[in-house]
């Protein structure tokens, strides 16, 4: 009991990277845009998120760093790169036509690509790893819930022991779920995922609603990418770490049947999935093969979820493929 | 006068066909756009771009030794390449040639670790491997290309994870049972009679890929499968009201599929790298979609821009060690290239019509 306690306490780290990079995915499949493209998208947030507070830790001076704004310097600069991407996917699939599977696949090598260039060109410039003095490497992995908290049984270490972006993620999820099933603008953005033909036709602007949700979608996607290395990692940027993360929230997407809520508890049980081998040994299991436990576990639930073909537990109806006004 | 400002600035009318020269020269345009944007980045990084692809293509092709390195990059490219295009004329997802090129190899070297020393003709070994590698690859692409069929399950996603499953597999096999002196994790060289032969200095895959270019090109354009493959690929129900059996052909192209990628993970352990480890396929899986998509899914073309590609690769390692700009260019390159490539096809499909350019055409 105590070692899964343990477990699902460490897995909160990892699944709150994992919980944005489906929570933007969500998003955009929403608009009826499959950005598959979510590897190189938190590649992307993942050093640009640490690039911006190590530069302006360089500015000011290590020790005058304000750890807010390095806080907010990492979210508004993989936020931004994120929603770039998410923009360029976007004009390519939605402007210029182009099949969204591809596009995406280009994105997660593109991304990738970037992020590493971007991550070797910084370490070449300042000589050494790209990373952070320890008072801000402190604040963003900041276990901040009081003692008598953290010290309730069970619940307190799974959810009071947690950095502040774990609870982030948890009002984001919120908002997103009220969002979408809440106001107009939602329902309008799930029309345009839906049946983009009805949509166009009460006078959306399919477009529009596109490029914003894609952009945002990207835009949050890569707060995770740049979550991992903060928490995870440990503000050091190691390129080869971050390795399918991102195709392991395309996956949790369908896996939370497009839920924002549902996100919530199963980044967080991925998550546990991803570490397990260091947490619960099991004798005489090679830990190569225990490894593999979370692909295998995707792979059962894509054939599960596929084989129930339950009707409201189905993706946006559109999704994936592009809306040509002329060709109706 | 009103109703012409409400005419919008562009408009886009569909095109009808265009010249197929036409189509090769917009093509090559995009491409040579991209290798524009390329230099972006390394005029970031503070070089000067002109001189890195020239280093770049000194690099790959300056020396015969350079070349045959080159060479040794485009063979699983190609073969690979050739591997998926059935999958992606049939818009069939396949992201798993990775995984099948490991598992065709796990399997190859099977025969290699347990039977080489047995049987003395290196001819029989070396067929044997092939099959095994086949079989390997074959078995891997079939159980997503089941699913999809049976339950439409997300072949993407499927054939991704199966990926991640065979290098644990591998990684296993290195620090397990094939482990050559304990405590190493490298499984030791295969013997020579398990080892392709060398034909001009690299091993004679590039042949059998040659060979199988020409293959895939006939059995695409040619047969009644690949004629199937290509009515899927355009309409779903198209091909169910003509009465395909649109599972059965599923499974079977992804049986030949995962077998062509099989023979690349064969060839990779029996001759470019003479033994078995977890980065078998290194990349190869991913780069080929590049390949397959740019080359439009024609076999020819897949020779040259697998050769490109290769020469980028190649390129970039050069330019890293020589001008210290990172060799993660040659991935940023490639996307640069697929984005072009993508929105090309834009222009090739569609005219822009800009307003008030048809009351000009009418004066004249």
């Amino acid at each position: 009991m105590n070692a899964l306690v343990l477990l699902f306490g460490a897995a909160g780290a990892y699944g709150t990277a994992l919980m944005f990079g489906t929570l933007g995915e969500i998003l955009t499949e929403k608009s009826g845009n499959m950005n598959l493209g979510v590897e190189g998208i938190m590649y992307m947030g993942g050093i640009f998120g640490l690039i911006a507070p190590n530069l302006y830790e360089q500015a000011v001076g290590e020790g005058n760093a304000n750890p807010f704004v390095a806080i907010l310097l990492a979210i508004v600069a993989a936020f931004a790169v994120g929603a770039l991407a998410g923009a360029l996917f976007s004009f390519i699939t939605v402007t210029l036509r182009a099949n969204q599977n591809v596009t995406g696949l280009a994105m997660a090598t593109f991304g990738t690509g970037v992020a590493k260039f971007a991550g070797e060109l910084r370490r070449l410039q300042i000589g050494g790893y790209v990373t952070l003095s320890n008072d801000l490497k402190f604040a963003f992995d900041n276990k901040f819930m009081p003692d008598f908290l953290k010290n309730i049984p069970i619940v307190g270490r799974i959810i009071f022991n947690q950095s502040e972006f774990f609870y982030m993620g948890i009002i984001l999820a919120i908002a997103m779920h009220l969002f979408l099933t809440k106001t107009k603008t939602g329902l309008y953005l799930r029309a345009v995922g839906e049946s983009p033909v009805t949509a166009d036709a009460a006078g959306i602007n399919i477009t529009k609603y596109k490029y914003i949700a894609t952009m945002v979608g990207g835009g949050i996607t890569a707060i995770g990418g740049m979550v991992y290395t903060m928490t995870t990692a440990g503000c050091v940027w190691i390129e080869a770490s971050l390795s399918g993360t991102g195709w392991l929230a395309v996956a949790l997407v369908i896996f939370c049947t497009w839920r924002p809520l549902n996100a919530i508890w199963s980044s967080i049980l991925f998550g546990a999935l991803m570490i397990m081998y260091l947490r619960i040994i099991v004798p005489f299991f090679p830990t190569e093969l225990y490894k593999i436990l979370p692909y295998v576990v995707t792979i059962i639930v894509l054939v599960i979820t596929s084989m129930r073909n339950i009707k409201d537990k189905q993706p946006p109806a559109s999704l994936g493929v592009n809306y040509f006004r002329e060709e109706r | 006068m009103t109703n012409e400002s409400k005419t919008p600035l562009i408009r886009l009318a569909k095109r009808d066909a265009m010249d197929p020269k036409k189509v090769w020269a917009i093509r090559i345009g995009s491409i040579v756009v991209a290798l524009i944007l390329g230099m972006i980045p390394i005029l970031m990084a503070g070089k000067n771009p002109f001189q890195s692809y020239g280093i770049m293509i000194s690099g790959a092709l300056s020396k015969p030794g350079y070349i045959r390195q080159t060479v040794k990059k485009a063979i699983p490219l190609l073969g690979c390449a050739l591997a998926i295009a059935p999958c992606f004329k049939m818009k069939f997802w396949n992201i798993g040639a990775e995984g099948q090129i490991t598992m065709g190899a796990i399997f190859a070297s099977f025969i290699s670790i347990n039977l080489a020393s047995h049987i003395q003709s290196r001819f029989i070994v070396l067929v044997l491997m092939m099959l095994a590698g086949a079989l390997g690859g074959a078995l891997w692409a079939f159980i997503p290309g089941f699913f999809k069929a049976k339950y439409n399950t997300n072949e993407t996603l499927f054939t991704l994870m199966m990926n991640y499953i065979a290098i644990g597999i591998v990684r296993w096999l290195q620090g397990g049972p094939w482990e050559g002196r304990p405590g190493t994790q490298i499984i030791p060289m295969f013997p020579d009679n398990a080892r392709l032969p060398n034909v001009f200095g690299v091993y004679c895959g590039w042949i059998i890929v040659l060979v199988l270019v020409v293959l895939v090109h006939i059995y695409m354009n040619y047969t009644k499968h690949g004629y199937e493959v290509a009515v899927i690929g355009d309409s779903l129900n198209t091909a169910r009201y003509a009465g395909m059996n649109v599972g059965w052909v599923m499974m079977r192209t992804m049986l030949l599929s995962g077998a062509i990628s099989g023979v690349v993970g064969w060839m990779l352990v029996s001759g470019a790298n003479g033994t078995l480890n977890s980065d078998v396929a290194g990349g190869v899986g991913f780069t080929s979609i590049t390949v397959a998509w740019l080359s439009q899914l024609n076999s020819f073309a897949m020779i040259i821009i697998a050769s490109i590609l290769a020469i980028i690769d190649k390129g970039s390692a050069t330019l890293q060690t020589k001008l210290s700009v990172p060799a993660s260019v040659a991935e940023i390159v490639s996307g640069i290239l697929l984005f072009c490539m993508l929105g090309c096809e834009f222009f090739i499909n569609y005219k822009l019509i800009f307003r008030g350019k048809k009351d000009k055409e009418v004066q004249a």
